[in-house]
């Protein structure tokens, strides 16, 4: 019965989609106010529509309805409740909910906020949202309801694949998700503006803090999924360069052009067009991913089990959303122009560097993604694309980028003179020189490129010091920057955080694939690594095969249990990695399979300063969300602003 | 210049007509050379009962299913519960078992449930090259002719089994009546 | 005289058409000397992959193929039921890799084996890599027609 309700909420979030999309639109051209007003309550209606439905399917995944086959399919009775209830989102039709329930929360986040905006704009922004909410609800009754029953039912499921059950990636889907359909905002807003033919300093203001807020939670779920991709494949990377990664990478890219471009368009009311088509492409570059991941098109290890069906839907929803607003934006955007001029060496010229490389890098992601499909279809030629391609290019195109990001942020709006700013880039650039030449005495073996990206690495992170004080007149305290700008050097600073990540973690990793017997020591990365054997271990639903290694080195001794376990469930064995953590380093030990006479093959990594690289993702989403939580966001709201309207802002800052 | 800004649109029609050619690039669905045709004779030894034989010839005058699958196949379990479903309703369904070990094979049924009436056991995937396997799990509906009427590559879901096989075998029982 | 404000303007202009033109050229480069090609073991037995250029392999593991050396070596037969690939690889194999199971495999020949530097499977277990996938499918109608 509760499944049925969901289903039937599912419809009727749709009905209301279909209406908030419909008339609000019209009422902003026949000027009908009550229509206009229908906006806000359809789209908070619609959350909670959605929010029925999706409650309605965690009931059915808690209580283990196997009568639902999408439940049946993806959990068991053995797992636990914590798995069972992120199991929700582990398959096609579920991860679609979600998908569908986070982006009518950004709609009703909207509607809560809409009264900074001018009626009739609001109205479009939210029956733009309302449209895509209407595609992807349609497009998930049509095609991939997850409320689907099967009789007789089955005495138990299938099972959830042993390597969603991680808590990493329990939470990896709904933040990068949060992240995907925030984007949504932006391009609600670059549509309507469109429609409306006005992009002003007013317009970039209201889209900020939306596109920041989906930018941080993106960064977090690339982040997180680059964390699970570590720990629990087995094999001790951090960054693939699969398409499906590829494909959360590149909405991220646009998006970080985007909130640079927009500081831009706020502030100088420069770069228009472009900001409002880089609004277009970053959701649309979501989209995109979406169909990839889908429709089977690509060869990943990450794709859903594929479904020409479900892949020409999405691409017909790809097709109308950008489409759609790439024909009004050449219909449109001719009048955009941006008039204020600006000099050489400003602020502007700086982030149009920025937003020239990262469309240059967010390209090359693209082409590298969608080059084997190209081939395909002209030659019928089955080729992939190396690594190596896109770690040059983001070496050779990244590096630049970041030497201008410590002058750039310094930078007037406007005009600036070299005289002006180069006497304050002069210390971090001298200490990061010297850092980067000291390195190699510390380090086992030299190595130019790593002092080069250590010193770069150095420069981004030391570099934002003198612009906070640039920000802060003498005898000030430091608590009077803005968040806006807090924010931009913290984010800035997360960059240089993740360049040293980077560098320590491919330059002085040392990883080994080796046998090892029963009471045999090796020793790796200065640590001495001792195996005692194997036990077995018994888990609420795996049987485990679990190896003890006593560590020696490093001032104390630690003991790692890497696993293999064999889920009931399912057929093949499972590696799972034994980490031991540390600001500085990672050991790694995963087990490969047994040789005889109490011999393993094993995995024995030792990885440099690698929790840089996330620590450095987060310290940027963290900066994101500071500055979208900037008192100019919220000041300039009409007066009859409320306090609790007050207080949920703040909430979702 | 007022067409750079329909440019970004010219580029993307690009993009969708190569993504819509990689959506066909996949076909899904080929057409089998053996439908219409007679199904290929074998026999052989039974899982179950390894000194009894199963052969081809006598489903004869029956509509039936061959089900190819193996307990190292982890697509056959997805497709499962839609046999034990099927076999409810009365569906004869011969499992052959393919590349497989005995004991394995065995233990999975106990697990999983059995819906096959016979379990032909083709250890060196013999039979399987005869009807042109080339993934297991695969599917065949047979008539009482004898002649193969549908092939499903891949494990069954339920929208083929709705969409396909069931009209397929109403069709066959209603012919045979 | 041009005007300096233009004359900035136009500098900015050829500085951003450089950067772009270098990236692109970039692209281009590094997409030319890093593309893999993919072969089946049928074209591979054919003759049609190159001598000693890295490549992908795939096909199916054959039954009853997987022998171990000494210490990591491992070596297995690739099949695409039509023809079959000697593979060799020193490491350790995916969870995944198993007999029956579809395995892609980056390497080059060497005396008529594939020496693979990179054995993949997928997570998910219910995976045959869409490449592979196709060439048992070509495989499988070259079979059917004969």
């Amino acid at each position: 019965m509760i499944a049925e309700l969901g289903h039937f909420a599912l419809i009727l979030a749709l009905v209301v989609a279909l209406a908030q999309a419909a008339l609000p639109l019209y009422a902003s051209f026949a000027g009908i106010p009550a229509w206009m007003a229908l906006a806000k309550p359809a789209a908070r209606a619609q959350f909670l529509l959605v929010a029925v439905a999706f409650a309605a399917l965690t009931h059915a995944f808690v209580n283990s309805d196997f009568s639902l086959l999408y439940v049946a399919n993806h959990s068991n009775r053995s797992l636990p409740l914590i798995y069972r209830v992120s199991g929700v989102w582990g398959g096609h039709e579920g991860s679609l909910l979600l998908w569908s329930l986070l982006l009518a929360a950004w709609g009703a986040a909207v509607a809560g906020r809409a009264r900074q905006l001018p009626d009739a704009f609001g109205a479009r922004v939210l029956a733009v949202m309302a449209m895509i909410s209407a595609g992807f609800l349609l497009f998930m009754l049509l095609t991939s309801n997850p409320f689907a029953r099967q009789f007789p039912a089955p005495p138990d499921g299938a099972d959830l694949n042993p390597l969603l059950q991680d808590i990493g990636l329990a939470v990896h889907p709904p933040m990068l998700y949060a992240g995907y359909v925030g984007f949504s905002v932006a391009f609600a807003f670059a549509v309507a503006a469109l429609i409306g033919g006005r992009v002003d300093a007013a317009w970039a203001r209201w889209a900020r803090p939306w596109t920041n807020i989906a930018w941080a939670f993106l960064t977090v779920g690339i982040a997180l999924g680059s964390w699970w991709a570590y720990y629990e494949l087995g094999w001790g990377g951090w960054w693939f360069w699969d398409p499906v990664e590829n494909a959360s990478f590149m909405p991220w890219l646009a998006g970080t052009a985007l909130i640079h471009s927009l500081a831009a368009t706020e502030k100088r009311g420069v770069f228009k067009a472009w900001t409002v088509l880089l609004a277009v492409f970053a959701f649309s570059l979501s989209l995109l991913g979406a169909f990839l991941v889908r429709s089977g098109v690509l060869t990943s290890v990450h794709a859903f089990a594929s479904d020409p069906a479900r892949g020409l839907f999405i691409l017909l929803l790809f097709a109308l959303a950008t489409g759609g607003a790439l024909a009004l934006y050449a219909w449109r955007a001719p009048r955009l122009a941006s008039r204020a001029g600006f000099e050489l060496l400003s602020r502007e010229s700086a982030l149009l560097i920025n937003n020239v490389f990262f469309g240059a890098l967010c390209f090359a992601v693209l082409l590298g993604t969608l080059y084997p499909l190209l081939l395909d279809a002209l030659r019928g030629a089955k080729i992939s694309v190396g690594p190596p391609y896109f770690n040059f290019l983001f070496a050779a195109l990244g590096a630049p980028l970041a030497l201008a990001v410590g002058a750039g942020a310094l930078l007037r709006w406007k005009k600036d003179r070299a005289r002006r700013v180069l006497p304050k880039l002069l210390a971090p650039a001298a200490l990061s020189l010297a850092a980067g030449l000291a390195l190699p005495a510390f380090l086992p073996h030299y190595s130019l490129r790593a002092a080069l990206a250590f010193a770069l690495g150095c420069w981004v992170m030391l570099s934002v010091v003198p612009v906070l004080r640039a920000a802060v007149p003498a005898g000030h305290m430091w608590t009077r920057i803005p968040r806006s700008l807090a924010g931009m050097a913290l984010a800035h600073f997360g960059v240089g955080v993740f360049i040293i990540g980077v560098t320590f973690t491919n330059a002085y990793s040392v990883e080994r694939d080796l046998r090892i017997a029963r009471g045999e020591t090796r020793e790796i990365g200065g640590y001495a690594f001792s195996f005692h054997g194997t036990a077995e271990h018994r888990g609420p639903n795996y049987q485990a095969t679990r190896g003890e290694f006593r560590v020696r080195g490093g001032g104390r001794d630690i003991t790692l249990h890497p696993e293999k376990r064999a889920y009931f469930s399912q057929e093949n064995p499972m590696t799972e990695a034994a980490i031991d953590a540390g600001f500085t380093r990672d050991l790694y030990v995963a087990l490969g399979e047994p040789l005889g006479d109490g011999a393993w093959s094993a995995r024995i990594y030792y990885k440099p300063f690698i929790r840089w690289i996330w620590l450095g993702a987060l310290l940027m989403a963290l900066g994101g969300a500071i500055a979208a939580s900037d008192a100019r966001y919220r000041s300039r709201a009409p007066a009859r602003m409320t306090q609790t309207a007050h207080g949920a802002a703040q909430v979702r800052a | 210049m007022k067409s750079r800004f329909a440019a970004p649109l010219l580029a993307f029609a690009a993009v969708i007509a190569l993504l819509a050619a990689g959506l066909a690039l996949k076909p899904h669905e080929l057409p089998s050379p053996f439908i219409g045709k007679p199904a290929p004779p074998f026999t052989l030894p039974r899982l179950l009962a390894p000194e009894e034989t199963f052969s081809v010839s006598q489903m004869k005058g029956n509509v039936w299913m061959l089900n190819v699958w193996a307990s190292w196949c982890a697509a056959c379990r997805d497709e499962h519960p839609l046999l034990n479903r099927l076999a409810q309703r009365g569906m004869r369904i011969v499992g052959l078992n393919y590349k497989d070990d005995p004991e394995d094979a065995a233990n999975w049924l106990r697990r999983f449930g059995n819906p096959y009436s016979h379990i032909p056991r083709d250890a060196g995937g013999d039979v399987g090259i005869e009807y042109g396997v080339y993934g297991v799990p695969e599917t065949y509906l047979i008539d009482g002719d004898g002649v193969i009427r549908f092939k499903q590559v891949g494990p069954l879901t339920a929208d083929a089994l709705r969409r396909k096989l069931l009209p397929a075998i109403e069709k066959l029982r209603g012919e045979k009546s | 005289m041009m005007p300096a404000r233009r004359r900035q303007r136009l500098v900015l202009t050829a500085l951003l058409l450089c950067a772009a033109g270098g990236a692109a050229a970039l692209t281009l480069f590094a997409l030319r000397e890093n593309i893999n090609l993919f072969f089946s073991p049928t074209q591979v037995q054919a003759g049609e992959a190159p001598g000693g250029a890295a490549f992908r392999i795939g096909g199916m593991v054959a039954a009853g193929s997987v022998s171990r050396g000494d210490g990591l070596g491992v070596s297995f037969d690739l099949t695409d039921t039509r023809e079959t690939v000697r593979v060799s690889y020193t490491g350790i194999l995916p969870d995944l890799f198993r007999e029956g199971q579809g395995v892609v495999a980056l390497g080059a020949m060497r005396d008529g084996v594939f020496v693979a530097s990179q054995v993949l499977a997928k997570h998910d277990e219910n995976y045959m890599p869409p490449e592979v996938d196709a060439a048992l499918r070509a495989a499988g109608r070259a079979h059917f027609a004969q």
